[in-house]
Parts: structure tokens; C-alpha cells; sequence
């Protein structure tokens, strides 16, 4: 049979993506620019055909706690927001990652500081990769850049969440949430019975059977050597995940004389400048990272001793543009240019962004 | 006769509850947790629930509930037990699931996740300790603290022009569509145990019947915070802590 190929929002194909997926729970708090997420499975009523549930929560806060409720059970749950909303989320996070809980979560970016724009904006990127709540952890981070890996990624970013019970983002700008592409989704799989959640995660609380301990979730250890051990345990995870999981892509980055790096709707315009270039005789790279973190420190290393120069393209004041300067160590020059405020550039103004620093 | 010939079970008038493990508890001697534990524990064991109830600790002194009650626990943030309670039971129809939570976790941080829990009507327990003082970080003022009451954070006592008054937040919550059974026990005589001990049994049941959200207040004492011996604890709860907040059902539908 063919691939039914429809044509939908960034938002709307999560929310389609999520009951194909069998997720169990999605809880939320409106905030724009995402609200067709919830909006959407509202319209659908999973309840009512796999059984997913769908709860509009009170506050952020109360959402990503029902979402470390939900994946304490081993159930596969989920949250999103934007911007303001996901700094209200932190303090889930960390505990979701001490506990280590396996979840999904999509901040459909937006302006700030503060309650800032509701325009689009790569401006989290320190909070997503760097740190965002208390306490030595990583967060899975995905950077769609396309309504197909919106949906694709919802897939993906359960899986390895699973994969290394560790909450997993999907990190992606209020362009990517708001445009309208084609997209293909996933075909529909059953959700897990309570058996199967027993067997694949023996740690979720389903109540204690008699062949068992009591299985207890959470992030508390008094005994800072005890404490230390699971930060350990944690660190080594961390490490597995750098070691297998890093994704990026490649357009024309073999004989470029000069690399951009852009991730999510910034790539997809940088591509349009590369076009540009490509008429003028420039030859441009992009190397679009698809998971912040793990970071593709190595690919772009790989360039810098082969270009001219290096350029992150971000929509923001130079966030990302921190990590591609370590991946090139000093060896090239390494530029930024971003957009602020919500405000998206042309690709023309890219390119001339391109030519004056780096040219 | 021996005394071997009298230890038989079929003399047994009393006996641990079966679901309370050997740990040794880390509450101060005097305090109601451990009373409430062993309710929770034996309720539990008779409704035959054992293997599918998810408890929910808070952040206060009862945050390691979990290492004395042998079933399957969530760990909550500060004042998030009703909102990890919420998913836990909407997830899983058919547990019992209950919440444990102190005044401050559940009447200050906790208070947005608290009402709107019980406004939805979830179908869960909240067992509720309130002995007016913050127990665990060392005897602070709660939103449960008494006018006038001396803590180490209002230590020439509470002016509720400055600090605001006790809350009664489980009246608040009583007035809610989505309880159905709010009421306020003790457990300092024999007497009062019995009677929580129904209450809690009736919680959990409700949860189970899908009827909505209880909520058990049990008010305590924390002699330790309140710096008084056991006793003297248990006969200033009486005089002080009943007035402000009397025993019995607020609402039983």
C-alpha cells in the first residue's frame, strides 16, 4: 500500500504522531505557539480508540508532574509548551532525569526573555543542552527541522528515552510548529498492556507483586556516597548516549569552502542562502545538527581543518555557536550571526550576514 | 503453664501490620506518622490491595514513607503529589492510589495542585498530617500555624496581620464538586485511631468505587517542632489545635 502523504501543521503532526506511537498520556497547559497539540488530540479522542489519555492541567507545573506520575507507571507519557512554559517545567525535568524517567517532551520555542514574543525563536538552546534545572544532568534533545521529523521524532525521542530511561526533547521553533508541509506519519502500534510494561520495564510502579521488592521512584539519596554512586551511574549513561546517539546532517560539506551550522527552521533557510551562494560561485556547507545533545562535536571538527571559515547561524545571540566553537578548538574562525526577538531572517540576508564576517 | 504454651497465633490479639517492614523509623518519638503509617499499612493488607497500590510521598518528614510500607511508591517534588497522583490513577483505573502529605507540602507549595485535583474529582486518596509547623527543615511557620503560635520563623509567635491566618484549606476543598468525602480525624487516644482508621478504609474505598476525591486530614501533633514532651503535645493539640480546626466529617456524600 501506498504512503498516505497529508498535509498538516508542526504541531498537528505531533499530536497524530503520538497516538500512531501508543502513547499512553499527554498532559498540557495552552500556551501559544503549540496549543494545536493539544487542541488536536483533544479532536482526535485517543480515549475513546487506543486509550491514551489526554488531560488539560492546570499549570505547566502540575502537567510535567503528571508527566513523571505517568512514566513512574512505565507508561509512555508526554508533555509540551513553549518557551515560558518549559522554564516552569524545569524543576520536573531535573526530577525526571534523577529518577530516571523515560518521557517526551516538545518546547515549540518562542521569543524571550520573559514572556517575551510569541514569534519564533532558537533562543533555549543553553537552557535545553546546558542544563535548564538543578543538578548534573542531560536531557535527549531533538531538533526538528521539518513537519516530517516532527512527527518522526516523536518515535524517535520515546525510543531512546526508553532506550536509557532519561527524558527526551524535542526542540523545535514556532516556524517548525506553525508551517505546513507534507508529511507521512507513522503507522498506528498498539499501546503496551500492563503485562508487557511489567516485563519490558521491571522498575515501573504497578504495584508489587509478590516475585518482587517494592519498586520505589525517586530522585532523594541522603547518603551523598550513595548520592555520588548514582550521579556516577548517571554520568556513564550520559556518556553511552554521546557515544551512539549523535545524528546530523550533511549538505554539500565535502568541498565547501566555508560550514554553516543551523539546526531546525534556521537550516532550512541557511539551505535557501547555500542556493544563493551556489549561484554566485560561493560554496557553502551546512552541517545541521539533529540532536543538540549528544552535540556532533567530531563532524564539524572533521571541517575545520578543511574550510575557510565557520559560521553558526541561530536565532538567537549565540547559543550553539559556543559548542562549534569547541568542536573547532581555535583552528579556523568561527562566526555568528542570529536574529533576536522572534524576528526570522531572509536568506539573502544570510548570505550577506556570511560574506562580511567570513569573506 | 509456660509462657511458650500462651505465645500461640490463635492467642493473638495484636501484631504488626504485615505490610510494615523492619526498618528502623527516622520519625521522633511522640510523632502521629508513624500511627498513620501503620493504619495505611493494615488497610491496605485487608482490602487485599497489596499488589495494586501506588503510594505517594511528599517532601516533608513523611518523604521516606516509602522505606516502611512495602508497596510500590512515587517520590513527589515538593507540593506535586496530587498532579503524580492524577496520572498515576488516570493511567491505571484500577489501583488505589494515595497521596501522603504534610501542611506545608500540601496547603503552601502544593496548594494549586491540591484544589485542582480535588476539582477534577480525581479519583484518589490525599491523606493530609497537619500539626501546624513545618516538622523536617526544623520548625518553621506552615499555613496551618496557629495565631499567635512560636516558630522559627515567627518566633515572638504568628501575627496574622503580617503573616496571614491558618488555613483551612480542607473546608476549601470540602466545598469543591469533585470530593465527595473531606473530614478532619486525630490520632493522640485509642479512640481517635479507630476513627481514622475508618476514615482512611473509607477513602480508599471511594477511590476504588470512583466517586471522586477524599481527603483525610489528620491533625497531629509535632512535639519536637512544638518543643513539648509527647504528652504535653497531645493535651495542647486538644486545647488549641481542635479549636482552630474541629474534629469530624465536612462533607460525607
Amino acid at each position: 500500500m501506498a504512503e498516505e502523504v497529508k498535509l498538516m501543521k508542526g504541531n498537528e503532526a505531533i499530536a497524530h504522531a503520538a497516538i500512531r506511537y501508543g502513547a499512553d498520556g499527554y498532559f498540557g497547559y495552552p500556551i501559544t505557539p503549540q496549543s494545536e497539540i493539544m487542541e488536536t488530540l483533544m479532536e482526535e479522542k485517543p480515549w475513546e480508540t487506543t486509550g491514551m489519555v489526554v488531560l488539560q492541567a492546570e499549570s505547566e507545573l502540575a502537567a510535567i508532574n503528571m508527566v513523571y506520575g505517568g512514566a513512574g507507571c512505565g507508561k509512555a507519557v508526554m508533555t509540551s509548551s513553549s518557551s515560558p512554559g518549559v522554564s516552569l517545567k524545569q524543576e520536573g525535568i531535573s526530577y525526571m532525569a534523577g529518577a530516571e524517567l523515560p518521557a517526551l517532551i516538545v518546547n515549540v520555542m518562542r521569543g524571550g526573555p520573559g514572556l517575551g514574543t510569541i514569534q519564533p525563536s532558537q533562543a533555549d538552546y543553553f537552557q535545553t543542552v546546558k542544563g535548564g534545572g538543578h543538578g548534573d544532568y542531560r536531557l535527549i534533545t531533538l531538533a526538528p527541522a521539518s513537519v516530517q521529523e516532527m512527527a518522526d521524532f516523536v518515535t524517535l525521542g520515546f525510543d531512546l528515552a526508553f532506550k536509557y530511561r532519561n527524558p527526551s526533547m524535542i526542540l523545535a521553533d514556532g516556524i517548525i510548529g506553525q508551517m505546513m508541509e507534507k508529511v507521512v506519519l507513522p503507522p498506528f502500534r498498539p499501546r503496551l498492556t500492563e503485562e508487557e510494561i511489567r516485563a519490558a520495564r521491571p522498575w515501573a510502579t504497578l504495584g508489587k507483586r509478590a516475585d518482587r521488592k517494592p519498586n520505589i521512584i525517586t530522585s532523594l539519596e541522603l547518603d551523598p556516597a550513595r548520592m555520588e554512586e548514582n550521579n556516577i551511574r548517571f554520568q556513564a549513561k550520559y556518556a553511552e548516549i554521546e557515544k551512539h546517539e549523535v545524528r546530523y546532517e550533511e549538505i554539500d560539506c565535502e568541498d565547501a569552502d566555508y560550514l554553516i551550522v543551523a539546526f531546525g527552521s534556521m537550516a532550512r533557510i541557511c539551505q535557501k542562502a547555500q542556493e544563493l551562494a551556489a549561484a554566485e560561485g560561493i560554496k557553502l556547507g551546512l552541517l545541521r545538527p539533529i540532536t543538540l545533545w549528544p552535540f556532533p562535536y567530531e563532524a564539524i571538527s572533521h571541517y575545520a581543518d578543511k574550510v575557510k571559515g565557520v559560521i553558526s547561524i541561530e536565532l538567537n545571540a549565540g547559543q550553539m555557536v559556543e559548542d562549534v566553537r569547541l568542536a573547532v578548538n581555535g583552528r579556523v574562525k568561527v562566526e555568528h550571526f542570529g536574529r533576536l526577538g522572534g524576528i526570522v531572517p531572509t536568506p539573502d540576508e544570510v548570505l550577506c550576514a556570511i560574506k562580511e564576517k567570513l569573506m | 503453664m509456660d509462657i511458650q504454651d500462651i505465645i500461640k497465633p490463635e492467642n493473638l490479639v495484636y501484631d504488626k501490620p504485615r505490610l510494615m517492614n523492619d526498618n528502623p523509623m527516622h520519625y521522633c518519638p511522640g510523632c502521629s506518622h508513624g500511627v498513620v503509617h501503620k493504619l495505611i499499612a493494615e488497610i491496605i493488607d485487608e482490602m487485599g490491595m497489596e499488589e495494586s497500590s501506588v503510594g505517594i510521598a511528599p517532601v516533608g518528614c513523611a518523604v521516606f514513607a516509602y522505606n516502611y510500607i512495602d508497596i510500590d511508591w512515587q517520590e513527589a517534588a515538593h507540593g506535586r503529589a496530587p498532579a503524580i497522583a492524577t496520572a498515576v490513577k488516570r493511567l491505571n483505573p484500577d489501583k488505589l492510589v494515595f497521596t501522603y502529605q504534610g501542611d506545608g507540602d500540601l496547603a503552601a507549595i502544593g496548594t494549586a495542585e491540591t484544589i485542582h485535583a480535588c476539582n477534577r474529582g480525581e479519583n484518589i486518596a490525599i491523606i493530609f498530617i497537619n500539626n501546624g509547623i513545618y516538622g523536617m527543615t526544623g520548625g518553621q511557620m506552615a499555613p496551618t500555624t496557629l495565631e499567635g503560635m512560636v516558630t522559627a520563623t515567627c518566633p515572638y509567635g504568628r501575627n496574622v496581620e503580617l503573616y496571614g491566618y491558618p488555613l483551612k484549606i480542607s473546608d476549601l476543598v470540602a466545598k469543591l464538586d469533585g470530593t465527595c468525602y473531606v473530614t478532619r480525624q486525630s490520632v493522640h487516644t485509642a479512640a481517635a485511631i479507630k476513627k481514622t482508621k475508618k476514615a482512611i478504609r473509607q477513602a480508599f474505598e471511594n477511590s476504588m468505587a470512583k466517586k471522586g476525591t477524599s481527603l483525610v486530614e489528620v491533625v497531629s501533633t509535632c512535639n519536637s517542632g512544638w518543643k513539648m514532651s509527647p504528652e504535653k503535645a497531645n493535651t495542647w493539640m486538644e486545647e488549641n489545635m481542635f479549636a482552630k480546626y474541629p474534629m469530624g466529617d465536612l462533607k460525607n456524600e
